[in-house]
């Protein structure tokens, strides 16, 4: 019983860890259609802007809630920048380029941006252990649970249900809506689609940039995270179907209670049970579980 | 005005000559003895891995790199350079994949024309280089990588590694482990998910059947290596009924887990035993709970022996880093300096600059001082060296705000490590028969 339990709720965390990270990403390329590689920097990013000031912010011993929104603040402010920065300074240059074309210059920046880190941050790694000694432990049983993980599974809920309401609710959420159906027609309608463009992907690259900064705490800060978190990303988002925030959410947490299964039950299969949950999803659903209805074109 | 055709014959002829020299081979050359000796050192200078061994092993490659070249290491070793030829030293970084390490390891020789390769941190690296070592007939010193599989899969010729693998890590933690924690039933294991990590645990839990048959495993977790975030396993551990939790974790996986696992209550509930630990106790500091059991992959750090060597390595690391030196700098520095025992011993035969396979021939089989103990090339032929190690239990003295090890046990190299003419598997499935520990 308490394994099930353990399960259920190390699933749990896991799926609002990869929801908040595929997102943002998700976002991106229902508006956009631009698979960001360099979503992984966002995260990165995220991760060591949280680590280096939150950390100072810890050891200063200030109230522990106001390191919480320091947290949230560096990840909105580092998206923000690296958002404008690489949608106004480069994607815009290649809107209505070949697909292959926009990846690569993606990617293109996600190298750039990891040497950037380095130049930066040096090759150490980052610890940001106080948000988790702060946030305290519940007991069930032997089990005990960090306060920190419960947060994160409150984040994602709240960031699941705003993301969703937003884009059913209002204006601006319809005319994203509209913008991810058919974009000429938007245009056609007078939508701003180049400032959608650019409010779509400072969005997204906030929520990868947050993704980072809460995630911090639980991992080791150091290069190449955003290598790793990208393809976990991909993969989610593959499996929610690719623009879908409702889908990614699903993904994320199918992905999550199979890994936590595997962990707890069969741990020779934890490493590759994602991609299994992904092929498995892809041969039924190639779109994905969640995609909208293209409509046909004359 | 500018003539064009085909080029004099006497530039064919050179280039002809150039092209058959010895320069085209991996290593011997037709040079001066005091033409400097070239080597390539390859560590992890940028991922996870770099700040608690990449950068200390390359601190250390410095530090001796300059002190042998400028003649100011103590003696044995205060000759100049490898037999008065000054040491030429190129640094690669190892992160990347195994076909990154291996097109690396190839500019080395192919490129760049080095006498020697000195590095490696993981046990994959490792496993990917040595047999392109041999086929490129490159004298290669595995530096920290620990799988037993490098000389037990295969006789090697041209590679070597002085220091010693993981048998010998996890049987004296095993043997440490039972004599702390009495009545042991049940433990469990969280080990990285490749070479290294399987490996390790494979010869813990072969020790631990050796040693107690009726000690039973619960969990043994292999998580990907450099996954960073272990909710799932603290869960699954916090959940098993272990006594005690095996680890070879090192590096920012070591570190992520203790943070994670020091939240959730874990190393307070059951004890660790972490047989690469020391790298990190430094950075971990308070955070690691008192009461873990700490290797450091030999008799390192706190675990050295007292001598001239030791002391002069020490302090020459802190003055120049001011940071302590922890394993991975030992780790360097041994073997660089068997590389320069071999090497010298290679010139006092045959005079001038060996060639490499005299330098192969001295090296094999030889034993040599360091800074820690003294290393035995003992194993795969005299291409595998052991020592003698220890394992400490660890407390962080608050007075004075820094780690220690205390309950410190040492095991003899031949207790704790297979003879010459048994691979590792065979031995602890066996009971390690022949081991002498007294």
């Amino acid at each position: 019983m308490l394994t099930a339990f353990a399960i259920l709720t190390d699933g749990l965390v896991y799926a609002a860890y990869l929801f908040l990270v595929a997102v943002g990403l998700t976002l991106i390329f229902g508006v956009m259609r631009i698979l960001n590689v360099a979503h992984g920097s966002f995260y990165a990013f995220g991760a060591y802007g949280a680590a280096i000031a939150v950390g100072m912010y810890f050891d200063r011993g200030l109230p522990v809630a106001g390191g919480f929104l320091l947290m949230v603040i560096v990840a909105m402010a580092i998206g923000l920048v690296l958002g404008l920065v690489l949608e106004r300074g480069l994607l815009r240059l290649v809107y209505g380029k070949d697909e292959i074309v926009v990846v690569l210059v993606t990617y293109a920046a996600f190298l750039i941006l990891e040497d950037v880190i380095r130049l930066i941050w040096g090759p150490s790694s980052y610890a940001l252990y106080q948000p988790l000694g702060a946030a305290g432990t519940v007991d069930v049983g032997a089990l005990v649970l960090s306060g920190y993980d419960i947060g994160l599974v409150v984040l994602a809920a709240v960031l699941a249900i705003g993301a969703s309401f937003a884009l059913k609710h209002t204006r601006w959420g319809r005319l994203l809506t509209v913008v991810i159906f058919d974009r000429e027609l938007a245009a056609a309608f007078g939508i701003n689609v180049t400032l959608v463009y650019t409010i779509t992907f400072v969005i997204g690259a906030m929520l990868g940039a947050l993704g980072g900064a809460v995630m911090a705490p639980k991992i080791a800060v150091t290069l190449g995270i955003g290598v790793e978190v990208i393809v976990l990303a991909f993969a989610v988002v593959a499996i929610g179907g690719m623009g879908s925030v409702g889908g990614a959410f699903i993904g994320a947490l199918l992905v999550g209670e199979s890994r936590a299964a595997a962990v707890h039950l069969v741990p020779q299969v934890e490493l590759f049970v994602i991609y299994a949950v992904m092929a498995l999803v892809l041969v039924f659903r190639p779109q994905g579980l969640f995609t909208r209805a293209q409509p046909r074109k004359i | 005005m500018h003539h064009h055709g085909c080029p004099p014959t006497f530039v064919l002829v050179a280039g002809l000559s150039l092209s058959l020299s010895p320069f085209a081979a991996g290593g011997v050359h037709a040079e001066e003895p005091t033409t400097p000796v070239k080597i390539g050192f390859v560590t992890f200078l940028t991922g996870p891995a770099a700040a608690p061994f990449g950068i200390p092993d390359h601190n250390a490659a410095e530090l001796l790199v300059d002190n042998l070249n400028a003649g100011k290491v103590p003696a044995p070793y205060n000759q100049i350079g490898l037999g008065g030829a000054k040491i030429d030293a190129k640094f690669v970084d190892e992160a990347g994949s195994a076909a990154d390490v291996v097109t690396q390891f190839r500019n080395l020789v192919e490129r760049d024309h080095v006498d020697v390769v000195v590095g490696y941190v993981s046990s994959g690296s490792c496993l990917a280089v040595t047999p392109v070592a041999e086929e490129l007939k490159q004298l290669t010193l595995l530096d920290i990588c620990g799988t037993t599989r490098i000389f037990e899969e295969k006789p090697r010729h041209y590679v070597f590694r002085v220091n010693p693998h993981a048998t010998m890590d996890n049987v004296a933690a095993a043997k440490y482990v039972l004599d702390r924690i009495k009545d042991i039933s049940v433990y469990s294991g969280i080990n990285q998910n490749y070479a290294w990590g399987q490996d390790s645990w494979r010869d813990f839990r072969l020790a631990m059947k050796g040693l107690d048959p009726k000690a039973t495993v619960d969990k043994e977790l292999f998580p990907k290596f450099f996954a960073g975030e272990y909710g799932a396993e603290i869960s699954t551990l916090l959940t098993s009924s272990a006594q005690f939790i095996h680890s070879s974790f090192y590096d920012g996986d070591l570190e992520a887990f203790i943070y994670q696992a020091g939240a959730r209550g874990l190393p307070q509930r059951i004890p660790l035993v972490l047989t690469t630990g020391e790298s990190s106790l430094w950075r971990l500091g308070s955070k690691l709970p008192d009461g873990a059991i700490i290797g450091a992959r030999g008799p390192h750090t706190f675990f050295a022996h007292d001598g001239e060597l030791n002391t002069w390595f020490h302090k020459a690391y802190v003055d120049r880093f001011n940071e302590q030196p922890i394993y991975p700098a030992y780790d360097l520095a041994q073997s660089l300096l068997g590389l320069k025992t071999a090497w010298e011993k290679a010139q006092a035969k045959k005079g001038g600059r060996p060639a490499t396979e005299d330098v192969i021939a001295a090296f094999e089989g030889i034993s040599f001082k360091t800074p820690s103990t003294t290393v035995q090339m003992a194993l795969g032929n005299g291409h595998q060296g052991i020592s003698d190690t220890a394992v400490g239990t660890y407390k962080f003295n608050r007075a004075e705000n820094k780690p220690e090890i205390v309950d410190i046990v040492r095991y003899p190299a031949q207790c704790v490590n297979p003879p010459a003419d048994v691979d590792s598997v065979p031995w602890l499935e066996g009971g390690m028969k022949g081991a002498k520990c007294d």
